[in-house]
Order: structure tokens, then sequence, then C-alpha cells
């Protein structure tokens, strides 16, 4: 006997709604920019200036390689910067 | 149904199938734990969201244990939403300190506890999942369910009520309790 009662299961249930459907969608496109971000982070370290653009303005330097914008490959550029 | 660590394994070998189904069984853990526990604002909360997923993603060659993908994405989540609330002002370090664990402890031991809950959906079947998903995670009426699932609506409180008996019977099958708390 584990001691829940149908309205404790209820009240967990509702402790989990679904992620905003479009934020999940951007997690999952991740690997669709990884190569995108990777030539991105490359040219980065090997050019200081244009790392410095890059840096000041993640979504600029996304938008001008084409690659779209989105909250997890901003963070991933971000990340990919920092582990230079 | 893979385990956690099957599904880490094979995001790692470049599967993007696994990566999505990653994504998709965790958001709802990462979601909660940020508006829930930690009350952040929208735009907090998906900043949040998707640097725990791009971490995660960066990172996966380099977790130890596939096993321990969970806690790993718990512990990244609480300590993104810590930096968000400090950086906001929100939270001073010294506020922060004094609610960690103590304050938001109790709201994490809950998601962690629902998630568990949430595993056993699968077992159940595919309806009451879908009709108790609907009714309990995404508040959705019962003449919207019976619309929905093209159910008449006065028999939906009752197939909830048999899915609901069904999953405590998962429940106590897998031996999953209740975590100890002083509000109920």
């Amino acid at each position: 006997m584990t001691g829940y009662d149908q309205e404790r299961i209820g009240e967990l249930l509702r402790l989990l709604p679904p992620a905003p459907m479009g934020w999940v969608q951007a997690a999952q496109e991740l690997p669709a920019a990884r190569d995108e971000i990777a030539a991105l982070v490359a040219r980065a370290e090997a050019d200081a200036a244009y790392r410095a653009r890059v840096v000041a303005d993640l979504e600029a330097a996304l938008e001008a390689e084409g690659i779209p914008v989105t909250p997890s490959v901003v963070a991933a550029l971000r990340l990919g910067l920092e582990a230079e | 149904m893979l385990t956690d660590a099957e599904l880490v394994a094979r995001c790692r070998t470049g599967d993007e199938a696994a990566w999505n189904e990653l994504v998709e069984r965790f958001s709802r853990y990462v979601y909660a734990i940020c508006v829930q526990a930690y009350r952040l604002p929208p735009h907090d909360a998906e900043d949040v969201f998707q640097e725990v997923f791009a971490r995660v993603y960066q990172h996966l060659g380099r977790l130890r244990s596939d096993d321990a993908i969970r806690p790993w994405i718990a512990q990244l989540t609480r300590r993104l939403c810590i930096d968000r609330l400090r950086a906001s002002g929100r939270e001073s370090p010294a506020d922060t300190d004094a609610l960690e664990p103590g304050g938001y402890d109790e709201s994490l031991a809950q998601i962690d506890e629902a998630l568990a809950v949430r595993e056993c959906l699968d077992a159940v079947g595919a309806a009451c999942k879908d009709i108790l998903d609907r009714f309990f995670c995404r508040d959705e009426s019962y003449n919207a369910i019976g619309a929905a699932l093209d159910l008449p609506a006065g028999t939906i409180a009752s197939r909830i009520s048999r899915c609901l008996a069904k999953l405590k019977i998962e429940l106590e099958g897998r031996n999953v309790a209740p975590a100890p708390s002083g509000d109920r």
C-alpha cells in the first residue's frame, strides 16, 4: 500500500503541465544547428576580431550566418564560445 | 520504453530521434522546476529551459553515469534558476542561501514525486494516459475532452476515476511511496 489516494494522484499530475510547445521544439532542433554553431565557434577561435563581434551580439552573429535564432541556439553558441 | 540510460546512450551516438525523446521526457520536469519551484517569469523560464537543454546536449558525452541524467538535469535546472534569480535581483545571494535547500526543497520533492507518478502513466494504457493528461495536466474541461476524444461528456468523470484507480494500482505495484510532507 503506497498511501496514495486519487485526489493526491491528481494533485501530483497537475504539477507537470506540458512546457510550451515552441520551447520543446526549439530544444529538439539543437542537433540540426550543431554543425553551423561549431563552424561559427571555430571561426571565432581563429579570428579574434570576429570573436569580439560575435560575443558582443550573439543573435546578430547567428543571423548574419543565416542560422535561425532561437533561445536554445543562442545558449548553445554561448556555451561553445565559453568552451573554447 | 527506453530507460534513461539507454536513451542517453542513443543520444550520444547522434540519434536525433533519441534526443527528441529525451527533450520530451524531461521538458515538463525542467519547466515545472522553473515555474513552480522557483516561480520564474515566462521569459526567464524560457531562457533557463533552453540553457538546460543546450548544456545537456553539449555535455552528454561527459556524463559519468547514464543513469544519472535525471538528478543531473534537476541540479542543473536548479542552479540556473538560482543564477537567474540572483541576476534579476529578486534574490540576494544571502536570501538564496537561506532558501536553499529548505525553502525550495518541498516544491522540488513534490515535482520529483510527480515525475515518478507520471512515469507510471505509460503502464495504464494510452487511453487512460490521454484522458488523465488532458484533465489534470492540460486543464481541459469534460466537454473539451469529450469533444476531442469523441466521448459523451457525461462519461468523462467516471472514466477519469477508473483511470486514477488503475494508476493507483500501478503505483502500488511499483511501490512508489508518497514523499513525506508537512502540508498534506
